[in-house]
């Protein structure tokens, strides 16, 4: 045989082989979760997190979650509404995949949802918490394993009242999760807003408004710029000479791991809000932080934590199922029990699926080992709900 | 609207606007010379920002890292234009599109292999992280009065560079009558590569000066190099002072719609409507005004060409 046809019948061979395996529909034995987030641009530190917490969960189970094999697909939205649609009809279609998490952002979980709710498949969300999916449009697919996205605002809303500012400017982004945010923190904070300035997603250069900001004369003011949007934030805030007269206020995903290590010392003092810490004191979380630290080399985020706690979940309701993903209704049912340790602590679902959870306060400070990190102050609310699950029809 | 918001927006909008002038400048000259339409000129600044960034981490050195990423990519620039850009001047505007928008591709996809897909940090040179009290109550970070300083004197020198120089007598010469400078005796394809080197190095100026403002990641060159089309296509193609012009209208219209819109708006309606309508009517504002300047003056505010 000539070389030009072995490679020709290697080729087809090669072309037989991959069309067999995504034609394969054995039952279970296998499960194959897809994990869709955002992995490039200025979001990805978070994306790279919850993927890096979920891999930790996939290890610690040994690599089995109800003693079958885990395959996960990991697949990058570009923080793209469009690239994230078309990749998830991919993992959903072609990958024929039996959970989804993953994804960072609320207005592409909002642009990928429908697709797969529309194929019945179980999505885990390791973030992103949209008020829609927690009220009217709550659905038995979605499973919200973080928080909803009001809930860290309301806390810093209660915070900011609580130690007796007057004067707060916020900012968020002009997206869904954005909108949630202000509406979060004015939901708890009743004193007076001097201004509320919303900036494209994405936004890198804060100069205008910071300027609006100084302009306003506010004693305190509170941002919620997850990513590199916060990352610039506060070193420009810092830059305008800005922190001297104004306490700067933000939740968990501005004063995360992800943006200390890039701003470092001039974010000490930054009082932030959060449903997990790694300082909090429980076994599970102990063993996350430490194994955690030992395989990546850093100091865990919230967003591993979260990414993580989706792994747990979907081990959990593997094994409660005796390893028959195939059976759907069975599947949410235990999804819905959340048997598993969350390194949160005590964790249950509401009707809408979201978490019932504490929230801390923590401030960044400087540990005992030196480094810039968060440390726990103390509970700003317990078993704290979401303002939408009412709207919610689906039962408890 | 106090004083110190009007002077502060003015000094953003001036260093925007610089920095824009330093993209549309190049863009310009190698449009309006060369007759041609270079989309990868954005990728030019994407890779100063990222050799910037690169030789900072290695030598600690702010200054080092810019004077770096000039000549490297000043370098690269050339060596674009000899290698693949030189065959395209001849071609018509559609292969020069496609041929550089496959640039963009394999530029973007190089730089996501060589230093992958999250962005990388270039920080700000200690001793310029502070701000700076100009007037009683009028603060401003130093690292953009740097960045207005830089551009301003890019600004001149190219001013004086084009219109009092042989070099850029030859420019000008190539520019309008290329058969006639080449029988005059001025080496026109080397003049080109040296043209393009230049704008390159402009390109990567910006890059190195705006990275540790933004974040030097993929893509980044793409959003702004729309920015830099508008630029010139308000300015006029091929004119110099238009591009900084351009870049001035541009940066000043863009920071203040950010700011003044979203307030004139909320007087005007319910805070509902204004905090809905005010960020996306400011995102378009920049386009509104280049309709309108090619609406009065479609060859753009100063025609290269009469």
């Amino acid at each position: 045989m000539s070389k030009k046809t072995t490679n020709a019948v290697l080729c087809a061979a090669l072309m037989l082989g991959l069309g067999a395996g995504a034609g394969t529909a054995w039952a279970a034995d296998k499960v194959k979760i897809g994990l869709l987030s955002t992995l490039s641009g200025p979001g990805a530190g978070l994306g790279v997190d919850i993927r890096d917490g979920f891999n930790l969960a996939v290890k610690h189970a040994g690599g089995k979650f109800g003693g079958l094999p885990v395959e996960l697909v990991i697949a990058d939205d570009q923080q793209n509404p469009d690239v994230a649609k078309q990749t998830a009809e991919r993992l959903l279609k072609r990958d024929k995949v039996d959970f989804m998490t993953g994804i960072v952002f609320s207005n592409i979980m909002l642009a990928v949802g429908p697709s797969v709710f529309d194929a019945k498949v179980p999505y885990i969300s390791a973030n992103a918490g949209p008020s829609q999916y927690a009220g009217e449009q709550c659905n038995p697919y979605f499973f919200n394993v973080a928080w909803q996205n009001d809930n860290l605002h309301e806390a810093v809303g209660k915070t900011v009242m609580d130690k007796g500012f007057k004067k707060v400017v916020v900012l968020a982004p002009n997206y869904p999760a954005g909108k949630d945010a202000i509406n979060g923190f004015k939901r708890f904070y009743k004193g007076a807003v001097a201004d509320e300035i919303y900036t494209k997603l994405g936004q890198l250069d804060y100069s205008a408004e910071l300027a609006q900001a100084r302009a306003a004369k506010p004693d305190a003011m509170y941002i919620f710029l997850p990513g590199g949007m916060g990352i610039n934030f506060i070193k420009q805030f810092v830059g305008a000479g800005l922190s001297k007269d104004i306490t700067l206020f933000g939740p968990g995903f501005s004063a995360d791991e992800d943006v200390i290590k890039a701003v470092g010392e001039p974010m000490l003092g930054m009082f932030n809000s959060s449903h997990w810490a790694h300082d909090l004191d429980n076994a599970a979380n102990k063993k996350f932080v430490a194994d955690f630290q030992k395989e990546f080399g850093r100091l865990p985020s919230l967003y591993a934590s979260q990414g993580y706690d989706a792994g747990l979940s979907i081990a959990a309701a593997v094994r409660d199922v005796k390893g028959k993903v195939e059976d759907r209704e069975v599947v949410l049912k235990a999804l819905k029990a959340a048997r598993f340790e969350s390194v949160r602590g005590p964790f249950k679902y509401n009707n809408n699926q979201y978490p019932v959870q504490d929230y801390y306060l923590r401030v960044i400070t400087k540990d005992s080992q030196g480094r810039v990190t968060n440390k726990t102050l103390g509970k700003i609310f317990s078993n704290h709900a979401d303002a939408y699950a009412a709207s919610c029809k689906m039962k408890s | 609207m106090d004083w110190i918001l009007v002077a502060e927006q003015a000094l953003n909008g001036l260093q925007f606007g610089l920095m824009l002038f330093l993209l549309a400048a190049g863009l310009t000259l190698v449009f309006g010379i060369m007759d041609m339409i270079n989309l990868a000129h954005g990728s030019l600044y994407m890779v100063g920002a990222y050799l910037a960034a690169a030789v900072a981490a290695a030598s600690g050195s702010f200054l080092l890292a810019v004077l770096a990423a000039l000549v490297g990519t000043a370098a690269f620039g050339m060596m674009l234009e000899v290698a693949l850009l030189r065959r395209l001047y001849q071609r018509d505007h559609l292969s020069q599109v496609l041929a550089t928008f496959a640039l963009i591709l394999m530029i973007n996809e190089g730089t996501r292999m060589i230093w992958g897909s999250q962005p990388v940090m270039l920080n700000l040179p200690a001793p310029l992280s502070g701000p700076v009290e100009l007037l009683p109550g009028l603060y401003y970070p130093a690292y953009r009065l740097l960045i207005i300083g830089v551009g301003l004197a890019v600004a001149v020198l190219l001013y004086l560079l084009v219109t009092r120089t042989r070099w850029g007598m030859w420019v000008r010469a190539g520019a309008s009558n290329r058969a006639m400078a080449t029988a005059m005796g001025v080496n026109i394809r080397w003049l080109f590569t040296a043209v393009f080197g230049f704008g390159a190095a402009l390109c990567a100026l910006a890059g190195s000066l705006l990275g540790p403002l933004l974040a030097v990641q993929v893509g980044m060159g793409e959003s702004i190099l729309i920015l830099a089309f508008v630029v010139i296509v308000i300015g006029g193609i091929g004119s110099i002072r238009g591009a900084l012009v351009g870049a001035l209208l541009v940066g000043l219209v863009d920071t203040c719609s950010r700011t003044l819109l979203p307030a004139l708006l909320r007087q005007l309606a319910s805070p509902e409507v204004a905090s809905n309508l005010g960020p996306a009517l400011a995102s378009i504002l920049i386009y509104v005004l280049m309709a309108a300047v090619l609406f009065w003056k479609p060859q753009g505010l100063f025609p290269a060409r009469g």
